[in-house]
């Protein structure tokens, strides 16, 4: 019981991160505040979901001599996890440098610096 | 002062030179063992048939592209480990940094538009593998309100959502990834890459 609580409390918390995710994505003013969103907030929830799955797989876990299969299963999950902390951030690179290879104007307020766009003459 | 620095340098490059042939003999029976690990663990069976069918497979696998995993193998094993363990704590601060980073996007998301200053800066990095420079990209695009969008040599191109999370790009980070590595940085000088 206490298990599955724990396990709702993680999955609940990475479904909160994934909307403020998708509303930035949907709020931001341009291509680059839009990739912070989606970049950021899918690495943590992503985890924070995967972890919670591998906490619940705990509730059938009785005698490691019967349910020695539930530690491969968590091991999995948590190598997924870890696998998602090194590509989704790389993932995010290549979205960002895509879009400035297409030319997708960052949207700068005065003042502020584009030392890209200074250092690349492409805007 | 000079002079002893450079004895050394040749001292130590000698020593360099020497150790390879254990280095790699010892490398491969680490990449061998951790790629056995992950077959035990992904296949879930521990019969002699799919064993046996993990050992040829890992055999094949360390034959022919043991080389990839670590670029440089004129350190020892145990550095290796030390500095495996390094990169697992640097990992357990890096989530600490993701929930902060998250929290973050989640209040700009939900509050007022106007306060987004989005901006891109320079950074210069001083690291010297490309595995570092690619961690510290990934640390950088993880800590609040920074995202890397390009590296063009060692300079780094940020974009950063706020002034507030822009002061937060300074040498911290680079420096902890250092000290996770110091030991690349030892004998930095005497071999390039």
């Amino acid at each position: 019981m206490i298990i599955s609580i724990i396990s709702a409390i993680f999955i609940g918390t990475g479904i909160i991160f994934f909307a403020g995710a998708a509303i930035g994505i949907i709020r931001f003013p341009d291509f680059y505040t839009r990739t912070h969103a989606a970049g950021k907030g899918d690495t943590l929830s992503s985890l924070l979901v995967i972890t919670g799955f591998a906490i619940y797989q705990l509730n059938g876990f009785e005698s490691f001599s019967e349910n020695w299969p539930i530690l491969l299963v968590i091991l999995k999950l948590l190598g997924v996890s870890i696998f998602i902390l090194f590509t989704s951030p790389t993932a995010t690179h290549a979205l960002m440098d895509a879009g400035w290879e297409e030319c997708s104007k960052p949207k700068i307020k005065e003042g502020r610096p584009n030392h890209l766009g200074e250092d690349s003459d492409q805007f | 002062m000079s002079m002893s620095v450079a004895h050394f340098g040749t001292a130590s490059r000698r020593i360099l030179m020497a150790q390879p042939t254990s280095n790699t003999k010892l490398y491969r029976v680490f990449v061998f063992v951790l790629l056995m690990v992950m077959w035990v663990v992904l296949s879930g069976f521990f019969d002699a048939f799919h064993l046996s069918l993990g050992l040829i497979s890992c055999a094949i696998v360390v034959w022919l592209s043991s080389d990839l995993l670590f670029e440089k193998r004129h350190h020892h094993l145990r550095v290796r480990i030390k500095q495996g363990f390094g990169l697992f704590a640097y990992l357990i601060w890096m989530i600490g940094q993701i929930v902060l980073s998250n929290i973050c996007v989640l209040k700009l998301a939900l509050g007022d538009l106007d306060k987004l200053e989005p901006q891109i800066l320079r950074y210069k990095c001083s690291l010297n593998t490309d595995f570092q420079r690619f961690l510290l990209a990934n640390s950088i695009t993880l800590t609040p309100g920074t995202v890397t969008i390009k590296i063009i040599g060692d300079t780094f191109y940020v974009h950063a959502i706020s002034d507030e999370t822009a002061q937060g790009l300074d040498g911290k980070m680079e420096n902890r990834i250092k000290k996770v590595f110091a030991d690349d940085y030892e004998t930095s000088t005497e071999s390039p890459a």
